[in-house]
């Protein structure tokens, strides 16, 4: 069954790719759309029936060369099949979403046959991400990992005759190699340390790694580190982490059931998932994930600032997606993987559904992406902004508080914010709330500047305005219901208590025998709760047996490293920390989200005026954040500019005039002489004939005379 | 004993009473109106012999106390000759009887020249293979003047005989010296002088003129020299015959003698094939960019492969023989199908040599041209066309022998070397159009030509096992 979950967007992808002169468009269009919808109710299948108990499905042998030996299987335990549903349903519904959105692309001219390409290219995208959660050796995710890169470049670049979207093709692609590089350096050093591939040799040798020294760069460090690290910088690449976060922006580009399927629901998310996935090196790297957490922080907050002042529709969103991004990272970074992962999954849920939602707006406005050309559209599509707005509800995260009674984004996104108050970061802390703030802000914002006040812009447009076809609402409507329901399901089993955590997971749990310090999970309770280490599932068990919802705290995770889905280590105690977090913590994200729901009616439903005003007060400030903090600028300055000026020398002087030149001299110069030279030797006189041969065996004689009879 | 060794032999002896019977028959009954027909029924003979010694057992046969040896090796030497020659007599009959010069004689020539070569393949001692080696070259000189009223095919006949001789007195000369330094003109007993300490500068010098002697027939730089002349001279179909089968015969017997006779010395004489091996590869390509005549072109990329074909002997080992045997295979199917072609370029009636002939052949004939294209591609190495494989083979030998540098040099020839080829593509593809060749019906050539480019193609499955025949004889030469 996994495997039919994985194989068949590929075979999708193959039939509409290559075979939509044989079956026809509409038939392309509608076999990669039944495949993906018989691998969505496969991962539900999966996800539902799954135990928690790892499972290895070996599909092929895959390399034997030396030591390495690997197959290519698929790695089946909670992480995976949380992945599957998320990628396989958001894909198969923006594969049903294109047949609308895609219907008719101005970008093509008549009788241009695009459609199979494009859902060629979506399919080939789940493949490869499909291939990237399933992986069961560090070669297969990469794989995976490079593959989705692939489908994502070729659908940024969908609209390739637009220069601006090959731009930005490229510049995914180019800003990905770096996050790559990092990545396959991680990779090689887990081969070259624990000389195996595979996540199962790979997780048993991390405490190994912990005590590894190795010197990197200008100092020594642990080896656990040095790896957490350049894995991260894999990771910040395809997640649009701060610094490498430029592309994703420009990747809107590509056609907008793209960005809701790749640029928002799966493959950004792939870093996070790879944190996770490595939890076992990351949990023996206490400064790596300290550094994933800043750095997470960081970015929430930065691109909370820049999405307050976009005005283009799916750019609003695009920073809020990095932005989200940035909120995971600092929920794996603290220790809390499974706060991240909830983040992961409801977040795919609202954030595909905001992109959809974006997507119809901007399929009724005729392609009009700019906000301030919006306006008033409540009326004429009410279906898209009720959607929407249930998806902001989601994104803003509005509950009650204090109970886990709310949309989607409340609970897991609650769940973070406690998780980094509880891992001891104030930074951190402080800085997503004030992010929460900022979302709140901008995703209000977005709903008053569309669905609000007067239509401005293009009046044509407006006049013709229409709801979109059923095809493209559905999957708003299936999506809405994720974004509400997601986190109230889950909530227990991502971000309950540990003996909740650990059944889903598959972690093995223990009783904790020190009960005082459950707090801050500074003075841990070391020799005790290694004791319990190897009873696995058998303690799991008793433990949910014994201890109901209440007795938080008493129980801790005490599985080894690879031992179920998640490895979370002994002495980490900050989820326990993050439930006994007092009740202003608590709070904090929810009034955080009121302000900038206040701030967002004052400044675009009463005083649509002050917000023009405060642009040109505090001016320098606006353009800073207009120009998304000079990143583009300073990339461009600083690494662009030289790199192609270098590039330039080495091909014009380095390779032109130097390799070229004297290639051309040899060949246009030097050859043809001897080539005259032999032509002369070959007068046509026997005599001449005669005469080499003797110089030849004289020249030889001599030679072994001199040398060859030496010994 | 005597009947013991005859039936080692026998194939020789069955091959050398048919041609002395269709002479004596020939000339007491239609002369050369039996041209056509000896020609097909020696190449038939011909064909069921290498059949024959293709399946024969496995196992190492020795004949006249060690001065005959049938093992493995010669065994593929004498499949590849066998087969080659058949496939030479079949290609010239048509072209030959056409323009009048299908002389009953020419088949006869031609099987007796076999004869010779399998005797040079399977020789253990210096005077056997002095023997194989002159009845292959008497019957190559005087194919090679058959058309005795064109004065360049006379010149070709007549440089090739002062030349040819002045090799073999080489080559005796090299005999006599090692007969006087080792006190045994067998193999097995110059290897026993060998054995003990080091070579004496005597068989040195005699091992020097032997390999001389032995250059000349494979026509290595610098004793190529009547390489351009004579292909060029000769008849068409008798250039083929020059530029297979007696490569094979002399390539294989040089390897016979380098390891049978002088196994113990390989550092002695490694180096010296190296140096002829490395001006070989450079001369080839170098001087086939300046011809013009395909012939004289094929006679410089035949002394280019030869020298592809030394580096594999060159370094001495199990696996350089086994390259060697695959080069030279592939090598002479190459030719088979390029001069099949060759023979084919005519313009009213006449031959016409000039590459310039070929400008926009594709246009005229796709299928031909593309065919060719395979061929030449092949010659030059361009992956993934049985050539490269060939070259890829030698150039691991080497590497492998501890000669990276004769390896590195190869692979600057060939790019050298890959320009003639190209030319001629890129003439027939994107050349001015000029005059027109004919267009040449005939099947036989046509088949062969196609035949040959397929095998570039679909060898690289498994080289139609050729790869481990050739391993497998290689094996048996050094032990």
């Amino acid at each position: 069954m996994e495997t039919i979950i994985l194989f068949a967007p590929l075979v999708g992808a193959i039939l509409a790719g290559f075979g939509w002169k044989i079956i026809g468009e509409t038939a392309a269009m509608w076999v990669t759309t039944g495949l993906l919808f018989l691998s969505c109710a496969l991962s539900w299948v999966v996800f539902l029936s799954f135990d928690g108990v790892t499972q290895h499905i070996e599909v092929l042998r895959f390399i034997e060369s030396g030591s390495l030996s690997t197959s290519w299987s698929i790695r089946l335990d909670r992480l995976t099949a949380i992945m599957l549903i998320v990628v396989t349903t958001v894909s198969a519904f923006v594969h049903l979403y294109s047949f609308g959105y895609m219907a008719h692309d101005p970008a093509f001219k008549d009788g241009e046959s695009y459609k199979p390409r494009f859902f060629a290219y979506l399919s080939l995208f789940t493949f490869a991400m499909l291939s990237l959660v399933t992986a069961d050796n560090l070669v297969q995710m990469f794989f995976g990992w490079e593959g989705v890169g692939l489908a994502s470049y070729l659908l940024i670049g969908f609209y390739y005759r637009k220069p601006s979207a090959s731009a930005a093709a490229m510049k995914a692609f180019v800003v990905n190699r770096v996050g790559d590089f990092g990545f396959s350096l991680g990779m090689f050093a887990l081969f070259f340390l624990s000389d195996s591939i595979n996540f199962n040799d790979v997780f048993a040798y991390a405490p190994t790694l912990a005590e590894t020294k190795l010197t990197f760069l200008w100092g020594e460090w642990t080896a656990s580190e040095v790896i957490a690290i350049l894995l991260f910088i894999g990771a910040m690449g395809k997640s649009a982490q701060l610094l490498l976060h430029t592309w994703l922006p420009d990747a809107m580009e590509g056609p907008t059931p793209v960005s809701a399927l790749i640029h928002a629901a799966t493959m950004v998310t792939a870093g996070v998932f790879l944190v996770c996935r490595m939890s076992p090196v990351m949990e023996f790297a206490p400064y790596a994930t300290g550094f994933i957490t800043i750095l997470g922080a960081i970015t929430a907050f930065f691109a909370a600032t820049v999405g307050l002042v976009q005005t283009d529709i799916k750019r609003v969103i695009a920073y809020s997606t990095c932005s989200q991004l940035g909120y995971m990272f600092v929920a794996a970074g603290v220790g809390v993987y499974s706060a991240a992962m909830f983040h992961l999954l409801t977040h795919a849920f609202f954030k595909a559904l905001l992109f959809l939602c974006a997507g119809s707006v901007i399929h009724a406005m005729h392609h009009e992406q700019d906000m301030r050309n919006y306006g008033g559209l409540r009326k004429k599509i009410p279906f898209t902004f009720w959607t929407m707005v249930l998806g902001t509800l989601a994104i803003t995260g509005v509950g009650i508080p204090l109970t886990h009674f709310g949309f989607a984004g409340f609970l897991s996104k609650d769940a973070i914010i406690e998780s980094a108050w509880a891992g001891g970061s104030t930074f951190g802390f402080w800085a997503l709330v004030i992010a929460a703030a900022f979302t709140s802000f901008y995703s209000w914002r977005l709903i008053f500047l569309t669905f609000f006040g007067t239509p401005r812009g293009d009046k044509h447009a407006h006049d013709h305005a229409h709801e979109s076809p059923m095809v493209m609402l559905i999957p708003l409507g299936v999506l809405s219901l994720g974004a509400v329901f997601a986190g109230m399901l889950w909530y227990n089993n991502f971000f309950g208590h540990a003996d909740q955590l650990g059944e889903f997971y598959g972690i093995p749990v223990a009783e904790a025998t020190m009960h005082g310090d459950a707090g801050h999970g500074e003075t841990a309770a070391h020799g005790e709760t290694t004791a319990a280490h190897g009873e696995t599932t058998a303690a799991a068990d008793t433990a949910t047996e014994g201890h109901a919802a209440e007795g938080g705290g008493h129980m801790v995770f005490a599985g080894e490293p690879g031992q179920g889905a998640l490895y979370i280590g002994a002495d980490n105690r900050v989820l326990e920390a993050a439930h006994a977090a007092p009740a202003w913590v608590k709070v904090s994200p929810f009034i955080a989200m009121v302000l900038g729901l206040l701030v967002a009616i004052w400044f675009y439903l009463v005083n649509p005026a002050l917000p023009k005003k405060l642009a040109e007060s505090q001016r320098p400030l606006y353009l800073f954040l207009l120009n998304k903090w000079y990143f583009d600028e300073l990339y461009d300055a600083v690494l662009v500019k030289p790199i192609v000026a270098l590039g330039r020398l080495l091909w014009k002087r380095g390779d032109g005039k130097t390799i070229d030149g004297f290639l051309n001299g040899i060949a246009l110069g030097v050859v043809p002489f001897f080539t005259r030279l032999a032509g002369r030797a070959q007068s046509g006189y026997i005599f001449t004939y005669a005469f080499w041969m003797v110089l030849g065996i004289a020249a030889l004689v001599t030679w072994m005379s001199i040398g060859g009879g030496a010994h | 004993m005597i009947q013991a060794d005859l039936t080692v032999i026998l194939p020789e002896i069955v091959l050398a009473l048919f041609a002395l019977l269709a002479l004596v028959a020939a000339v007491y009954t239609g002369k050369d109106k039996l041209g056509p027909t000896l020609v097909w029924v020696t190449a038939a003979l011909m064909l069921l012999l290498g059949l024959w010694i293709g399946t024969a057992p496995a196992g190492t046969q020795e004949a006249f106390g060690g001065m005959f040896i049938n093992d493995g090796f010669a065994r593929f030497a004498k499949v590849v000759i066998l087969l080659s020659a058949a496939l030479v007599l079949v290609m010239s009959q048509e072209y030959m009887s056409r323009r009048g010069i299908l002389r009953f004689e020419y088949p006869v020539l031609v099987a007796l020249g076999v004869v010779g070569m399998l005797v040079m393949v399977s020789a253990g001692d210096l005077m056997t293979l002095y023997m194989g080696l002159e009845l292959q070259s008497l019957a190559l000189y005087v194919v090679a003047a058959l058309r005795r009223d064109s004065v360049k095919s006379t010149e070709a006949g007549l440089k090739y005989f002062v030349l040819g001789a002045l090799s073999s007195g080489l080559l005796l000369y090299g005999a006599s010296l090692v007969y006087g330094y080792a006190g045994t003109t067998l193999f097995s007993g110059i290897i026993q002088t060998a054995q003990h300490g080091e070579v004496s500068i005597g068989l040195l010098f005699g091992l020097v003129f032997l390999i001389s002697g032995l250059a000349f027939k494979v026509s290595a730089v610098p004793f190529h020299m009547w390489t351009p002349d004579v292909y060029e001279g000769s008849p068409t179909p008798v250039t083929v015959f020059f530029a297979t089968a007696p490569k094979m015969a002399a390539m294989g017997m040089l390897a016979r003698l380098l390891f049978d006779a002088f196994g113990n010395a390989i550092p002695d004489w490694s180096q010296v094939i190296a140096v002829l091996s490395l001006l070989s590869m450079f001369v080839g390509s170098v001087a086939a960019i300046g011809q013009r005549d395909i012939k004289r072109l094929m006679a410089y990329s035949s002394i280019t492969h030869m020298g592809f074909a030394l580096m594999g002997l060159a370094s001495g080992t199990v696996f350089g023989v086994q390259s060697m045997l695959i080069y030279m295979a592939i090598y002479v199917t190459m030719n088979i199908g390029t001069f099949a072609f060759i023979l084919m370029m005519e313009k009213d009636g006449k031959p016409v040599t000039d590459i310039n002939a070929l400008n926009m052949y594709s246009k005229r004939e796709p299928g031909k041209a593309l065919a060719m294209l395979v061929l030449m591609f092949s010659m030059a190495g361009v992956p993934p066309m049985l050539g490269f494989f060939g070259k890829f083979y030698v150039l691991r030998a080497a590497y492998e022998g501890g000669l990276a540098w004769l390896a590195i040099a190869g692979v600057v020839a060939s790019v050298i070397a890959a320009f003639y080829y190209l030319r001629i593509v890129y003439f027939m593809y994107f050349g001015k159009d000029g005059e027109e060749l004919d267009t040449h019906r005939s099947p036989v050539l046509w088949l062969l030509l196609t035949a040959s480019a397929v095998v570039m193609v679909a060898g690289i499955v498994n080289m139609f096992g050729v790869d481990g025949a050739a391993a497998a004889a290689a094996a048996t030469l050094l032990n």
